[in-house]
């Protein structure tokens, strides 16, 4: 396949320059913090809704989850079902609420009626822990991806790869800011929607438009495993602990998405709580057809492609939707596929970093260094994209040393730990009159270290052959996905830490907060140029 | 109230302005209608949503029976967490848009209209 590595990389910059252009135009009205970090809040809700996609389908979704069905068969897509439904708790409880109460950062909603600075340092942690482990996902992906599309199979090789896709992030962030980075969610969520529509319905022809048909062919062609890929069980039902972890990773996934910061930024890139609305109700049908599409792809690849073939290829599991895209329409289908599959890591990533920034300017610089008194918009801007420079390196660096990680798994532990920290925080905020800075302290930092302390001693760190530290044998806890004991733990904590402090909470904070949430009075406007 | 301590966000209306906004009858039934639609759908879904998941991790052979085909009952309870995802998803919407939006906004304006 390296024969095809020149092709794969001159479309893949096609794709650079497009979306560089892009990005250098849509920045020449960045001017205020409003325009760097919110895009001057003045995306419509379907562009934002799209953004969401773009930004929500990682190249863990499209790589993962379809390597996942291709090989594993049914259990890979119970995951895509966890990251749908999981939409509907930032629709129904978050999302408007949000847009109605902050300006930047989740740091802005969760210490809204709470003493400031705490907060505020403990909203930044967590954003930042999530934002990380999210990172090093798709970086590691970035490495597994250029293994098989470029025929680099050298680690050093891979690392350079890895350092350029992350310079390239950091240009996008520090150039376009929101406003650019949005773009590129928006480019790229398009080029990934219509290439796995194309695919799937190439698939489908293939088989008569007959799910039913595809779904047998691709039981010849998986040897090992034969119908048993039509049902659950083949990848966590082997033991009663295993069964645990699913269920632990299920509720991870479905809480941890209204918890993501990257995700509840994007909100904050449009006018009103309403299109806010919208921008969900959009992300919700992209994402869910995506979904339907990875399914197609998953059992098309095993019945054209075979899961012998694709657990041999160089990448993995995670490189089934590229030889199905080769095995469809040659080289050149491949070449385009990888190129969007690059850019979704790219886009990801970007989005990511100006969160990780923004939450470190906004919460940290503007509101606890500068105790939000130096109203001083440019320094701001200013700190933000020195921050990002900061964060995109330590993503290099990160990348480079969990290169070879899988890449659902460590997304699957930024969901436990939004899940964990973020989700109890904002519900209470949103929703439970009594909740205090006490509560708010330990629902978030209580929910960080359970859930980080319970991922070091899982067996995914160390103890079995494939851990991190194979050689090191302190897992102490079974489970790989530590939500079935870290979520009602964060909860419960909000709870005690609320009811055990005598520091009662700010009722005309609260009442500010409440109105503000459900009306919109006094909600940041769209900046006008 | 410190307001070292607090965000200076207090631009439009002062601060017992949103207390009695709070107290107002047309604040409750905002906050009424919201909260009956979306809590218990909440939980419906999430149950909904738990027992597809207990039943994918814990009935293997019930999940596998075939039903037309190849295709078997978890590939249909799994397309229906689609379908009930994008009903609930249009259901919300349309709640919204009929019956918070305008009390809302009615809300909105008094708040704003006064500030002015």
């Amino acid at each position: 396949m390296s024969n095809n590595a020149l092709l794969n990389i001159s479309i893949f910059g096609v794709f650079v320059l497009v979306t560089l252009f892009v990005v250098i135009r849509a920045s020449r009205n960045t001017k205020t913090a409003a325009d760097y970090l919110a895009a001057g809040r003045a995306f419509t809700g379907p562009q934002n809704g799209i953004a969401i996609a773009g930004d929500y389908l990682s190249a863990a979704s499209f790589l993962g989850i379809a390597g996942a069905i291709a090989v594993n068969g049914y259990d890979g897509f119970v995951y895509s079902i966890g990251f749908l439904v999981a939409w509907l708790v930032a629709l129904l409880l978050v999302a408007e609420l949000l847009r109605n109460t902050g300006k930047f950062t989740m740091g802005d909603v969760l210490s809204f009626r709470m003493r400031q600075r705490p907060v505020r340092a403990a909203a930044a942690t967590s954003t930042m822990a999530v934002s990380f482990f999210y990172l090093l996902a798709q970086m590691a992906g970035a490495g597994g991806l250029v293994a098989l599309l470029l025929g680099i199979t050298g680690k050093g090789g891979q690392a350079i790869v890895i350092a350029v896709v992350g310079a390239l992030m950091i240009a996008y962030v520090l150039i376009g800011g929101m406003k650019g980075t949005t773009w590129v969610q928006i480019i790229k969520a398009v080029l990934l929607i219509v290439g796995a529509g194309v695919m799937t319905l190439w698939v489908l022809g293939k088989y008569g438009f007959n799910l039913s048909t595809l779904l047998g062919a691709a039981v010849d062609n998986a040897p090992k495993f034969g119908e048993k890929i039509l049902g659950p069980g083949l990848q966590y039902g082997a033991t009663a602990t295993s069964k645990l972890d699913f269920l632990s990773l299920g509720l991870a996934l479905v809480l941890g998405t209204a918890g993501l910061p990257h995700i509840l930024m994007r909100f904050y890139t449009v006018p009103t709580a309403k299109e806010a609305r919208r921008s969900v109700v959009w992300a919700i049908w992209l994402i869910g057809i995506f979904y339907l599409f990875t399914l197609v792809l998953g059992y098309g690849a095993g019945a054209l492609v075979g899961s012998d073939k694709i657990s041999k290829a160089p990448g993995g599991v995670n490189s089934a939707a590229p030889l199905l895209a080769e095995a469809l329409g040659g080289p050149l289908l491949l070449g385009l596929i990888a190129a969007v599959a690059f850019a979704t890591i790219l886009a990801v990533v970007a989005g990511l970093t100006i969160t990780a920034s923004a939450s470190f300017a906004h919460d940290i610089y503007a509101n606890i260094i500068k105790k939000g008194e130096a109203d001083d918009k440019e320094a701001e801007v200013k700190v933000a994209r020195r921050t990002a420079i900061v964060i995109g390196a330590v993503a290099i660096l990160g990348g480079i040393a969990a290169n070879g990680q899988n890449i659902a798994f460590l997304v699957a532990l930024a969901f436990a730990v939004a899940a964990s920290a973020n989700l109890p925080t904002i519900l209470y905020s949103l929703f439970w009159k009594r909740f205090n800075t006490s509560g708010a302290l330990w629902s978030i930092y209580g929910g960080l270290v359970v859930t980080i302390g319970l991922i070091v001693l899982s067996p995914a760190v160390s103890g079995t052959p494939k851990s991190m530290f194979p050689k090191l044998d302190f897992d102490l806890f079974p489970l790989s996905n530590p939500g079935i004991v870290s979520i009602p733990v964060a909860f419960l904590l909000g709870y005690l830490g609320t009811i055990l402090s005598k520091e009662p909470a700010d009722p005309i904070k609260q009442a500010e907060m409440e109105v503000r949430s459900l009306t919109g009075a006094g909600a940041e406007k769209a900046t006008v140029h | 109230m410190s307001t070292a301590e607090h965000t200076p966000t207090d631009s439009a209306p002062d601060a017992q302005k949103w207390v009695d906004v709070q107290n107002s009858p047309d604040f409750a039934q905002l906050k009424h209608r919201l909260r009956s639609f979306v809590f218990p759908v909440s939980g419906l879904f999430l149950a909904w949503y738990l027992i597809y998941v207990l039943l994918a991790d814990y009935a293997h052979g019930f999940m596998s029976t075939k039903v037309v085909g190849n295709i078997n009952v978890g590939l249909i309870l799994g397309l229906l967490q689609f379908v009930s995802t994008f009903v609930i998803t249009t259901l919300y919407v349309r709640h919204a848009n009929k019956n918070l939006d305008p009390l809302a906004e009615k809300l909105r304006h008094e708040l704003e209209g006064d500030a002015s």
